[in-house]
Formats: structure tokens, C-alpha cells, sequence
């Protein structure tokens, strides 16, 4: 195990395995391995309708995870996430009970909700200096008494409008999913922004130590509420795509998809720390949490199995690459 | 002189909760329909004691500097295993009550061990392990059922001499026997230390891994009694997602209001019991005034919001910006 086998061995791969984060490619390593295990298990597995099908999936996640990861790679934490997403898919439904115009103006009002909750999450974090986990829960918890009041304490009939389920059913390619597509926009939108501009560079450089990048000239609390800001957008606008998947938004939707969102970006390599990971581990872990989700519900596993098979596969993969140095 | 004004600076998080709490309590019983009588405080300790133990589990992690966000999910799957194993006679019912418990401490020591020995973020592996134990309750109790030996819940959640809630003295035995001699331990100052500065507690030989594990351990069986006086009171079990996660956020705001700090090494589980008292008792303030249910979600998040917003007055005291980036 010394270094120089190691480096004998990498200096002989071919150049991209080189570059490869090992995390990375770990995670896809686990998607092949679920990919074969799936294909023993049932034929239709590797067929391209399926596939293109998880990829669908997998989509709402991965908008969901991109604004997570921009929060992680801070060094914080969104656990916001559930009721983003709900009053994001709630409000856009609702709108559209104001005629053509709130039927036109549905999406973005429903991303504007959640952009609000994430405004709240990132002047706590930001300006009033209050741990991430406990303003995120707490934002959470007042997006949920808000949405109890309005619903009057139940789901309402609101139904998806045209527009929001052709985005996320739709195919404006032939054979390729709208939401597919969105995902692929969102994620490039991302990687351009994390390796290409500055705002980028303030992330890494605030999750690898806000003092620095303090003292360094970034304005950093302005560049925390931007992503949190931006993270709460996301997951709404993942509410909505999810709402335009089910045609309805409902009140329990969001729960489903924190412990998914964070595990998805923890499994792709980026440090819960922040400061390190890269988009295309994000990618990754979404893909590899979508296999395993549907594998189990192949597997016909009931939603007990499938809680603890999560919390332990999590465990699992954080304690092979995501352990912190031991104390000095 | 000098000593009761030390003894006064330490204790100020814990008396300023247990007078916040005295406040509410008096507006809320002097409103109540009912007025001051055995009955109402019977049925408010009650509520009040399922979430004193949760937040007494957080407090244990908290102050270490850790978040534990399982606590609700032991706390929910202690109260299905209670519904199973809890019953029959005295001789049973002793051992469903240790297996209970056992549980809930095997429970807390699987997260103090990722935590500690996995060196592990604590508010991923919480959520990871929450879902492993929610799994587990789910497992147990797919539908509500399930009942409990009736004459010791009648007697826990009863009360003595007609006075006082037997619910309020469980937990006053509680505090003895598991708060106050972790307190005064060795380990339990070297859980305050690594919470206050864990590289200084390193450096002093403070056997700090020790400590945080017997905390987390604490936790989990100070959850597992509070998934069982959730038994006794209502004689099933359920596994329930959003009662267990609301139990985790709760227990956050009354350590919060208790004067625990969350960056570790200060507050009492005292505090955060009254904290968890203020806590149920501002949240039933609405029924008293005639309000509709549905706003107590709100109320409760926006109590919890302003609870932790407390926090940001402690940046008036900052001198010099680089303090703001702990």
C-alpha cells in the first residue's frame, strides 16, 4: 500500500482513469454492479426503454441533488428539502386556479416559493451566523405550518397544468424524456458555473475555509444566500416536475427525497465538509440511488426493507471515502 | 459572595427556561376552562414528559458538539418494540422493560460508534441510521396495534396522593439516576470538554472519545424511555415518519430554548427539560385561546424559528469580523 506501487500502477492506466476521482469512479464501479445484479434478476433490465425510463427518474432527483450539492460544497446543509419541494409543487398548482394568467405564471411562481424558503435559510446562515442544520429545520417546519393552514389539513384537488406535466412527461426529442433534458440544462448550467466563473471559485473556496476566502475579497455571505437561495429554487423546481410526473401535488411528496438528495451528492465524492466534489460524482450518486430504489421495488421489498437498506448502504459508502482525519 | 454569582452565570440558559416556562404555564392555566386543577397538570405533564426525555437525549449530544436527528426514530421504534414486548406478567413485563431500554442504549451506541470511531459527520450519519431504525419500527408495527401490560401504564401515567402526575416524578428519578451522575463523572466533563474544544481536550489527555460515546449511548436509552411513556400513554404502538421526525425538530427547539448551546460544551438537561415543558405549553396556548388546530404547525415552526434566531444576538458581542467564521 505505499505510494510509489500505487503511482506505478496509475502511471501506467490509461490517462482519464488517472484523472478520475476515486469516489467517482467507485460510485459508477456500483452502478455497473447494480446494473448486472438487476439484469440476473429480471431480463427487461438492460433494455433501452427501461433504462431510459430510470433516466427519467432519476431526473426529478438529480434537479433536486444539484441545488443540495451547491449547499454542500459551502460546507452546510439543506434540510429544507422536503417542504421545498411540497410548496413548490402546492404553490404552482394553486396558482393555476387564478385563470389563463395563473396558469401561465404557475412555474415560476412555484420556483419563487422556493427560492423564498431558501432566502430565509441563506440570511440565517448567512448574516445571523445560525448553523445550517437547525435555520434549515426550522424554515422546514414553517413551510409545513404553512401549507397545513392553506390546505386547511388536506391535499388539495389542485391538479398539474399542461405545462408542468409535458415537462416532466413530455418528449420534445423524440425518445428523449423532457425531464431528461431539464436535468441535462440544470447540469450543465451547473458545471459552467462551478468551473468557469467566479461565484464558482467562492464556492470551493468558502467550503474549504470561509476565513480565507473572507479575507481573500470574496463577499462570502452574499454568496452563501445566492445558493441557498438558488438550492431552494431547485428543490421546488423539482416539486413541480414531480408534480407534472404525478399530476398532482400532494402534501407527504418532498419527505422522500432529503436523505435521497444528500446521499446522492455524499455518494458522488463531494466532502460533506465542502470544499471538494465534482458535478459528474453528483450525476453518479442520483443514477446510483435511482438503480437501487428501483431494483428493491422490482424486488417487490417493502418500504421497511428499503429504509434500512438506504440508511445502511449510506453508511456503508460514507465509511469507505467519507471519513474525516483522525485527530491529529 | 463571589460563588452564587458564578453559580448564577452557569445556570442563566437553565433559569431563564425553567421562567419562560413558569410564564406560559401560569397564561396557559389560567385560561385553561378547567382552571389549575390536578387534572390539567396530570394531562400537560404528560405531553410535556415525552418530549423532556427526547430533548434530554439531544442534550447529551449536543453537548458534545454533535446533532443526534435519530433521536425521534428511537424514540418511535422503542414505542413499537414496547408494544410488543411490554406485556403479560410482572416477570415479562420486567423484561420487555429492559429489552426496551436495551435497545434504545444499542440503538445510541451504534451512532456514537459511527460518529466516533467511524469519524463520521454526525448529521448525515444520524439521518442514515434514523432511516435504518424507522426501517426497523416499520418492520414491527407495518399498521398501529399492538397493547401494553395496562396496570403499568395506569400507574406511570397516573397520579400519587391524587396530586402529583407520576409521569413528572419518572422523570425526577430519571434525572437522578442517569443526568446527574453523567454530570459529575469523569466522562461525562469529558463530553462538556470535547464539545467546548475538542483539540484542547485532546491535548489535556481528557478521554474524549469516551465521553461523546457514553453520550450518544445516554441518548439512545433516554429515547428508548421516552418511546415508552409514549406506550403508556397511549397503549399501541405506531410507526409514524412525521411523529418521529417532529419529535427530532422538537427536541432541537427545546434544547435550543433551554440555554444548551449548539456548538457544544455548555447548557444542562435541566434547562432543556424545562425548555421542553415552555415548549408543549406554548404550543397547546393555542387550544386555550380557542384557535383552530391547523395553525399549530405553523405556530410551533415560527416558535422555533424565533428560538433559534436567539442565537444571532451573540453576534452584537463580536469585535472583530473574523469572528463570525467559527
Amino acid at each position: 500500500m505505499s505510494e510509489t506501487t500505487l503511482g506505478g500502477i496509475a502511471s501506467r492506466m490509461p490517462k482519464f482513469i488517472r484523472r478520475a476521482d476515486p469516489a467517482v469512479a467507485t460510485a459508477f464501479a456500483c452502478i455497473v454492479i447494480l446494473l448486472l445484479l438487476g439484469s440476473l434478476y429480471s431480463r427487461s433490465f438492460l433494455s433501452p426503454e427501461y433504462l431510459l425510463q430510470q433516466l427519467k427518474v432519476a431526473s426529478f432527483l438529480g434537479v433536486i441533488a444539484t441545488g443540495m450539492m451547491l449547499v454542500i460544497l459551502l460546507g452546510q446543509i439543506d434540510l429544507s428539502v422536503p417542504w421545498s419541494v411540497a410548496t413548490g409543487a402546492m404553490m404552482a398548482c394553486a396558482a393555476a386556479a387564478y385563470g389563463p394568467v395563473g396558469v401561465a405564471l404557475a412555474i415560476p411562481f412555484g420556483i419563487l416559493c422556493g427560492v423564498a424558503i431558501g432566502i430565509v435559510n441563506g440570511v440565517g446562515v448567512a448574516y445571523l451566523r445560525i448553523p445550517s442544520m437547525i435555520i434549515t429545520l426550522a424554515t422546514n417546519a414553517v413551510a409545513q405550518g404553512l401549507m397545513v393552514v392553506y390546505t386547511g389539513g388536506f391535499s388539495p384537488q389542485d391538479s398539474a397544468t399542461a405545462a408542468m406535466r409535458y415537462l416532466a412527461t413530455g418528449f420534445t426529442i423524440p425518445g428523449v424524456p423532457n425531464a431528461v433534458i431539464i436535468w441535462a440544462l440544470i447540469g450543465a448550467a451547473m458545471v459552467f458555473v462551478l468551473t468557469r466563473t467566479s461565484f464558482g471559485r467562492a464556492v470551493y473556496g468558502i467550503g474549504n475555509r470561509e476565513r480565507a476566502a473572507y479575507l481573500s475579497g470574496i463577499d462570502t455571505r452574499r454568496v452563501v444566500l445566492i445558493a441557498f437561495a438558488v438550492s431552494g429554487g431547485l428543490s421546488a423546481f423539482g416539486g413541480v416536475l414531480l408534480a407534472g410526473y404525478a399530476s398532482k401535488a400532494a402534501q407527504s411528496m418532498g419527505d422522500a427525497y432529503l436523505l435521497p438528495s444528500i446521499a446522492a451528492v455524499v455518494l458522488g465524492g463531494t466532502s460533506i465538509l465542502g470544499g471538494r466534489g465534482s458535478y459528474l460524482g453528483t450525476v453518479a450518486g442520483v443514477i446510483l440511488i435511482t438503480l437501487l430504489q428501483s431494483i428493491l421495488s422490482v424486488m417487490q421489498m417493502p418500504e421497511a426493507g428499503r429504509q434500512i437498506i438506504y440508511g445502511v448502504v449510506i453508511v456503508a459508502m460514507l465509511l469507505l471515502y467519507g471519513r474525516a482525519p483522525a485527530s491529529r | 459572595m463571589k460563588d452564587w454569582r458564578y453559580w448564577l452565570a452557569e445556570q442563566r440558559g437553565t433559569l431563564l427556561a425553567f421562567a419562560i416556562f413558569i410564564v406560559m404555564f401560569a397564561i396557559y392555566s389560567g385560561n385553561h376552562p378547567a382552571g389549575f386543577t390536578a387534572n390539567v397538570v396530570q394531562t400537560a405533564a404528560n405531553k410535556g414528559v415525552l418530549l423532556a426525555f427526547v430533548a434530554m437525549a439531544q442534550t447529551l449530544v449536543v453537548i458534545t458538539a454533535g446533532i443526534d436527528l435519530s433521536v425521534g426514530m428511537i424514540f418511535t421504534l422503542t414505542n413499537c418494540m414496547a408494544s410488543w414486548l411490554v406485556i403479560g406478567t410482572g416477570l415479562e413485563t420486567a423484561f420487555g422493560l429492559v429489552a426496551v431500554l436495551g435497545t434504545g442504549l444499542v440503538c445510541g451506541a451504534i451512532n456514537g460508534a459511527i460518529v466516533i470511531y467511524g469519524r463520521l459527520q454526525p448529521i448525515v450519519a444520524t439521518i442514515a441510521t434514523g432511516a435504518v431504525y424507522f426501517g426497523l419500527a416499520l418492520l414491527l408495527r407495518p399498521v398501529p396495534g399492538g397493547s401494553v401490560n395496562e396496570d403499568v401504564a395506569d400507574f406511570l401515567t397516573g397520579r400519587f396522593f391524587g396530586v402529583v402526575p407520576a409521569s413528572l416524578m419518572a422523570l425526577f428519578v430519571v434525572v437522578l439516576v442517569v443526568w446527574v451522575p453523567f454530570r459529575r463523572s469523569e466522562l461525562g466533563r469529558a463530553a462538556y470538554a470535547a464539545g467546548s474544544s475538542e483539540t484542547a481536550a485532546y491535548m489535556s489527555g481528557v478521554p474524549i472519545r469516551r465521553g461523546k460515546f457514553l453520550a450518544y449511548t445516554l441518548a439512545g436509552l433516554l429515547a428508548a424511555i421516552g418511546g415508552l411513556f409514549l406506550t403508556f400513554f397511549t397503549y399501541t404502538g405506531e410507526a409514524a415518519y412525521a411523529s418521529g421526525n417532529a419529535y427530532t425538530l422538537f427536541s432541537i427547539a427545546a434544547v435550543v430554548l433551554g440555554g444548551v448551546s449548539l456548538f457544544g460544551g455548555k447548557g444542562s438537561a435541566i434547562g432543556a427539560i424545562f425548555g421542553a415543558l415552555a415548549f408543549r405549553t406554548i404550543g397547546d396556548l393555542l387550544f386555550v385561546f380557542d384557535f383552530d388546530p391547523l395553525w399549530q404547525p405553523l405556530f410551533q415552526g415560527i416558535i422555533l424559528l424565533i428560538a433559534v434566531s436567539l442565537g444571532a444576538f451573540a453576534l452584537f458581542r463580536v469585535r472583530n469580523r473574523l469572528e463570525w467564521f467559527l
